[in-house]
């Protein structure tokens, strides 16, 4: 309360004092080396297997699709694709594992045993500790995320240059580029503020599992197309390794409806196939019917070219996010009544 | 200094006070014992002058006015919480290493030649050590952090009689030999009997009584004499009535050289016979005067 004292100054400029990071760095590595091994051996024994596989199959890739017999490329991704698809959607799941098993336990487990009244009566104070703790986990993970995502996308080359799969797809975006360390370093804020809350360990794990994958679920399907505002076009062919976003029908420059679903297949039997449903054998196609009535396809898309922007997009607010939930991580550390 | 100092202190617990209303000062130099029964609020005082908890009411402050919980406070206070909680799967070498690096000021060369002398080896598991291994361990990185306070919460609950008897020793030789002030509690009176020099008696989360010892062996006497006449001596500043077949034993406020009523004996009171009396009769208060800090005039006496 009273600052005139001298020991209220004295505890106002020891406050001040900075994070000795070398000092936590080594505590926090002492305190978990054993999960940070366990993630070291399950993220270098996928590296190994994705480096040896990706070795084999960038070799049929050569073979299967240079220009001169192209033809044969479909063999190439017909071997190889089924197990990229595996490989990308267990991948979906390391930053999840990693958010729970690494960041739900540190200060959940600290709580669960009692240990943080050890911890948080050293000299260095509990904020500085907790912000000394989190802060080299939370880069260590995200550095090794980073680096396995270069893997990933040398992995994942060949797919994208035979146009297998576009490199915004929502089963690769995430893996790729930067975004799967942003997205490692938000699930390991999410399940360090987790482990706050909730106290315990295993209720923290099983926490943060469900909001992680709410917000991957969320970002993928809702969010990330709005990231910039797309382009348009009426053209029927969209440029390759573009993310076509939405596709409708106007007619006389008017939104007509959408390009699936029932009010389209109402409008094609009505005007072309009266009578029947479903295109029959000699009648014109869909598309082909309603440009003859005078509707125009549109369709919104984003440019291959954004892909970097919107990696730095999201990537810039998942850190902004794990930023935000590490300092109230701090914050609730220090104000904690007990 | 006071190492200690509460004004109107309270914690509260949904809508339970684990203490209230405590308002006390413990002078430096000083080995203290906190005495309650169980949820009394040894341990939420103990948390709330380690910064582990934040008060509800009132204002806690150590160290000659630093605000408990704040960084000057923790650089001068080494707390050793009640079951010594150390993580288990750390090496004794490692906790050693681990609180070196917490802490400003830490003296390795003598926590290794404690856990030398005292057999525990530095490659074992904290969690493989015996309960008093990790409790020792654990007052070692204590000292080790070189202190000016040392609050211990229950620290020998969980002990045999040997190991608390090394405990003990331990803490008395810190405080004699480097001046460390010492506030542990325990609701193990007998044990502190030979080891505090300053009591503070919570009740039902109220301070109930707080001096030094030899000021309250002084100021108290037990009388023996005949049951029957036991209740002439209720306008006495009688602490405690213990009845036998025939003879009662009064626990009073009473000096030296006060008279002795005839056929009454009268002897001098240890502190465990102190506590007890006091334990049994919460309305009893003994405080020092409303002037705090070293102050250990005795004011009313309630019956």
């Amino acid at each position: 309360m009273t600052t005139l004292t001298t020991p209220a100054r004295t505890a106002h400029s020891t406050n001040l004092r900075p994070v000795p990071w070398r000092r936590m760095s080594w505590v926090t590595w002492r305190q978990h080396r054993a999960v940070l091994g366990g993630v070291a051996v399950f993220l270098g024994g996928f590296a190994v297997y994705l480096w040896l596989s990706g070795l084999q199959m960038h070799h049929a890739y050569t073979t299967d699709c240079s220009a001169a017999s192209s033809l044969t490329c479909g063999d190439f991704t017909g071997t190889y694709g089924t197990t990229a698809i595996l490989v990308s959607i267990f991948l979906q799941a390391v930053p999840a594992l990693i958010g729970a098993f690494v960041g739900a336990p540190v200060l959940a487990r600290e709580m669960e045993t009692g240990t943080f009244r050890y911890a948080w009566t050293q000299g260095i104070g509990r904020w500085r500790w907790t912000l000394g703790t989190l802060v080299p986990l939370a880069v260590t993970v995200a550095a090794a995320a980073g680096a396995f995502s270069v893997l990933f996308s040398w992995y994942d080359q060949p797919f994208v240059a035979s146009g297998y799969v576009i490199p915004f797809s929502t089963r690769v975006f995430g893996l790729a580029g930067v975004a799967f360390a942003a997205w490692t370093l938000a699930a390991f804020a999410i399940g360090a503020l987790a482990g706050m809350l909730i106290r315990r360990v295993v209720p923290a794990i099983a926490a943060t599992l469900a909001v992680y994958t709410g917000l991957a679920l969320t970002t993928g399907l809702f969010l990330r197309e709005h990231y910039m505002t797309p382009l348009s076009t009426n053209k029927p062919d969209l440029p390759a390794s573009a993310w076509a976003v939405s596709q409708w029908y106007a007619k006389d420059g008017k939104f007509a409806f959408p390009a699936r679903g029932s009010q389209l297949v109402d409008t094609v039997v009505q005007l072309c196939q009266p009578g029947t449903r479903g295109p029959g054998i000699g009648s014109v196609s869909p598309a082909q019917c309603l440009t003859q009535h005078g509707y125009t396809q549109w369709t919104t898309y984003q440019p291959g070219s954004r892909f970097w922007p919107f990696q730095l997009i999201e990537s810039g607010w998942l850190l902004a996010l794990s930023a935000l939930l590490i300092a109230t991580t701090v914050w609730l550390v220090r104000r904690r009544a007990t | 200094m006071n190492v200690v100092e509460a004004n109107s202190l309270g914690k509260r617990y949904g809508s339970t006070w684990a203490l209230r209303e405590c308002s006390l000062a413990i002078p430096a130099g000083h080995v203290v014992g906190l005495v309650g029964p169980n949820g009394a609020g040894k341990s939420t005082l103990l948390n709330l002058a380690a910064g582990l908890a934040v008060p509800s009411a009132g204002i806690v402050t150590v160290l000659g006015g630093r605000p408990a919980g704040s960084s000057a406070a923790l650089d001068g206070i080494s707390f050793v919480a009640q079951d010594t909680p150390l993580y288990k799967s750390l090496s004794a070498a490692d906790m050693l290493h681990l609180t070196r690096n917490l802490n400003r000021r830490f003296d390795q060369s003598c926590a290794l030649a404690r856990l030398a002398e005292l057999g525990i080896p530095l490659n074992r598991k904290a969690g493989k050590l015996s309960g008093g291994q990790q409790a020792q361990l654990a007052l070692t990185l204590a000292l080790a952090r070189r202190p000016r306070l040392l609050v211990l919460d229950e620290p020998v609950a969980m002990l045999d009689p040997v190991a608390r008897h090394d405990f003990m020793a331990t803490v008395l030789t810190a405080a004699a030999d480097d001046g460390v002030s010492v506030l542990l509690s325990s609701h193990v009176l007998a044990e502190l009997e030979r080891v505090v020099d300053y009591l503070i008696l919570l009740s039902r989360g109220r301070v109930q009584v707080a001096g030094e010892v030899d000021d309250l062996l002084a100021s108290h006497r037990v009388l023996t004499g005949p049951a029957a006449e036991a209740d002439r001596y209720a306008d006495r500043p009688v602490v405690h009535v213990r009845r036998g077949e025939a003879q009662a034993h009064l626990l009073v406020r009473a000096s030296a050289g006060d008279p002795v009523p005839p056929g009454w004996e009268v002897h001098p009171v240890g502190l465990e016979e102190l506590a007890l009396a006091y334990l049994r009769e919460p309305d009893a208060a003994v405080l020092p005067g409303p002037a705090r800090g070293r102050n250990t005039e005795l004011t009313e006496v309630t019956r």
